[in-house]
């Protein structure tokens, strides 16, 4: 069990968190660069100071600004992934790991260090240097020398950043079952929601220092506090003013131009979301046969194709993506300057204050 | 356009500039200035005057003076720079950049100032003079003051690069060890000292190297006294004006063990025999 509360300026950013993380459990911080999310990192491993607080783990008090308790960090028992891994580059892969054992005899630290090593699969790299292993080999690596001290807390900085895109895919499955098997609390920073989604129980979106939403990751999607958590989780963020309208729904002024439907009750200046699979796309002059209640007319201006999705991006009054099959994109012959109508559904329009 | 110019390479690929050209001319003058006394020494002095001068005690005593102290400077210099350097790298202080200039000041030191500087301070009237002698080790004439003087021009260059060698390291690799459980001291014995052991061999090498040439500062501060305090460069210049050719001789041996020296410290770092990063 950790819990943790954090007071410290960073630069021009006034870091103010809480966090709670029960054991077994994963945090994901989650929020642009510059949020001050390694900096929590830095605070809880006891790598920086903050200027006042308090952090409690594993029964244990490592700092108490208000008492002056400070543990340093190598009393803390801290698992720290680096976002580059950090491996000691003179030291063979057995080393590394050997470095974190406490109190092993020194003719059972190579037995010791080859057990944790094959726990995730880099037994076979054990005497390589690390220069000559792989990002995906340096993580593995990382990892056992991260949990060799056996840790009361593991911090991952970035943990699928270093790697190449399909490694990074690989890396994240074989991560998030680690982490489904782990029984100290663990805290995870990342720039990508979709990783925080990933790995983390509970996702935290951090912005300018401060916690703006938290909740497991599905939450923060189907209802984020803001149009930045929506922004941030992929959505389409539209900015107008709420009104209340016939059945129940709420009508939202666009700015710019066009109105949309809204199931969610609001009023006054709000931020829209609409995720960019929810937004289906028409031929101009259809005559709208579905049940989507919103119609906003647009000009294709980008497409990209990923495998079977196609990324549409479209000129509207407000910036808009959308996201569809590559069946519909023959169908519709999409193009940049195509005229085409977005449409969703007034049940997939989220609203949050502005 | 003929099928044989569409295969022809792009002029740019195969045209020598005339900027290459300047480069390799700036290069060829250099190395020629350079080599060019090395060689000379080592073409005037005949086999026969390098096998008598080996047999010359007073050579034989120069050189074995010269490494002895060397090396004992050399040892002291890595001791306590060693720490040193890596503080000047790590940490921030107050008036950092004043004490680094202060570290390096031996290096634009004219020998002769050197000498006087020492006399001034370790000599017999110095300012520790006394103390020294009341503890039984004057620096006087003797062995130790050319340590001493040995390790006051050559230790500049050690800390310098070593300075440099620990500031290169990156920051996450000392960090990962304090979460690893590491205190500062088995950081700095266990990762950054063997992280950085080759800037810190090229430190040594360029030390070592100063300290085997050392003259003017010797020469003033601890005379030149065969046996004791006459090391290479010392009996080099008494006997250059008697005898050129033992000179010479003595020239090309100093020379051959400098190389020796500096090749021996490369090849160790480049084998990893320190285990150092192999950056």
């Amino acid at each position: 069990m950790l819990r943790a509360e954090l007071n410290a300026s960073v630069g021009n950013v006034e870091l103010d968190v809480a966090l709670n993380v029960e054991d077994g459990a994963c945090l994901a911080l989650a929020g642009p660069s510059g949020a001050g999310k390694t900096t929590i990192l830095r605070l809880l491993a006891g790598l920086a100071r903050p200027a006042s607080g308090r952090i409690e783990c594993g029964g244990e008090l490592w700092l108490d600004t208000g008492r002056s308790v400070f543990a340093p960090a190598e009393r803390r028992r801290c698992g720290l992934v680096f976002q580059q891994y950090a491996l000691f580059p003179h030291m063979p892969a057995w080393r590394n790991v050997a470095y974190a054992l406490p109190d092993t005899p020194r003719t059972e630290r190579k037995q010791r260090a080859s057990e944790l090593l094959d726990r995730f699969g880099a037994a076979h790299v054990a005497d390589a240097r690390p220069a000559t292993l792989s990002g995906g080999e340096r993580q593995r690596v990382a990892l056992a020398r991260a949990l060799a001290a056996e840790p009361k807390l593991l911090l991952l900085d970035e943990p699928l950043a270093a790697l190449d895109p399909r490694t990074a895919a690989k890396a994240g499955r074989e991560l998030g079952a680690f982490l489904a098997d782990a029984e100290i609390p663990t805290v995870l920073v990342t720039h990508d929601f979709a990783q925080a989604a990933l790995l983390g129980d509970r996702v935290a979106v951090i912005d300018a220092g401060r916690i703006v939403q938290q909740g497991e990751p599905e939450e923060l999607a189907s209802a984020p506090a803001s149009g930045f958590v929506a922004d941030f989780t992929g959505a389409n963020v539209l900015s107008g003013i709420a009104t209340p309208a016939e059945e129940g729904l709420t009508r939202i002024e666009l700015d710019g131009g066009g109105a949309v439907l809204s199931a969610e009750p609001a009023s006054g200046p709000v931020a829209v979301s609409v995720y960019p699979w929810e937004v289906e796309l028409e031929p101009p002059g259809s005559n709208h046969a579905g049940s989507a209640r919103n119609h906003i007319q647009a000009t294709v201006t980008t497409v990209t194709v990923l495998g079977a999705r196609v990324r549409v991006g479209l000129s509207a009054p407000q910036h808009l993506t959308a996201e569809i099959t590559d069946a519909s994109l023959e169908r519709l012959a999409l193009k940049p300057g195509a005229p085409v109508v977005a449409t969703w559904k007034a049940a997939a329009t989220r609203l949050a204050p502005a | 356009m003929s099928a044989q110019a569409a295969t022809a390479p792009p002029r740019s690929l195969t045209a020598r500039g005339w900027f290459p050209a300047l480069l390799g001319l700036a290069l060829a003058i250099a190395l020629a200035f350079l080599v060019l006394p090395v060689v000379a020494i080592f073409t005037h002095s005949s086999p026969s005057s390098l096998i008598s001068s080996l047999n010359d005690p007073a050579s034989t005593d120069a050189l074995r003076l010269s490494i002895e102290t060397s090396a004992i400077a050399v040892a002291v210099i890595v001791l306590v720079g060693t720490p040193s350097a890596y503080l000047l790298a790590t940490r921030e202080f107050p008036a950092k950049q004043l004490v680094v200039t202060l570290v390096e000041l031996p290096l634009v030191l004219p020998p002769a100032v050197a000498g006087i500087g020492l006399l001034a301070s370790f000599g017999p009237g110095g300012f520790l003079g006394p103390a020294l002698r009341n503890a039984g080790i004057p620096l006087t004439l003797n062995t130790a003051a050319v340590v001493v003087a040995l390790i006051f021009v050559a230790a500049p260059f050690y800390l310098r690069q070593g300075q440099a060698a620990f500031a290169a390291l990156d920051s996450s690799w000392l960090e990962a060890s304090r979460t690893l459980g590491a205190g500062e001291a088995k950081t700095f014995a266990r990762v950054a000292v063997p992280a950085a052991t080759p800037g810190l061999a090229a430190g040594l090498a360029l030390a070592w190297g100063r300290a085997l040439g050392e003259f003017g500062a010797t020469l003033m501060f601890a005379g030149s006294f065969r046996g004791i305090t006459q090391t290479a460069p010392l009996a080099i210049y008494g006997e250059f004006a008697t005898d050129f050719d033992g000179a010479l001789a003595l020239s090309a041996i100093l020379v051959a063990v400098s190389g020796a020296l500096l090749l021996t410290v490369k090849f160790l770092v480049g084998s990893g025999a320190f285990g150092g990063a192999a950056r």
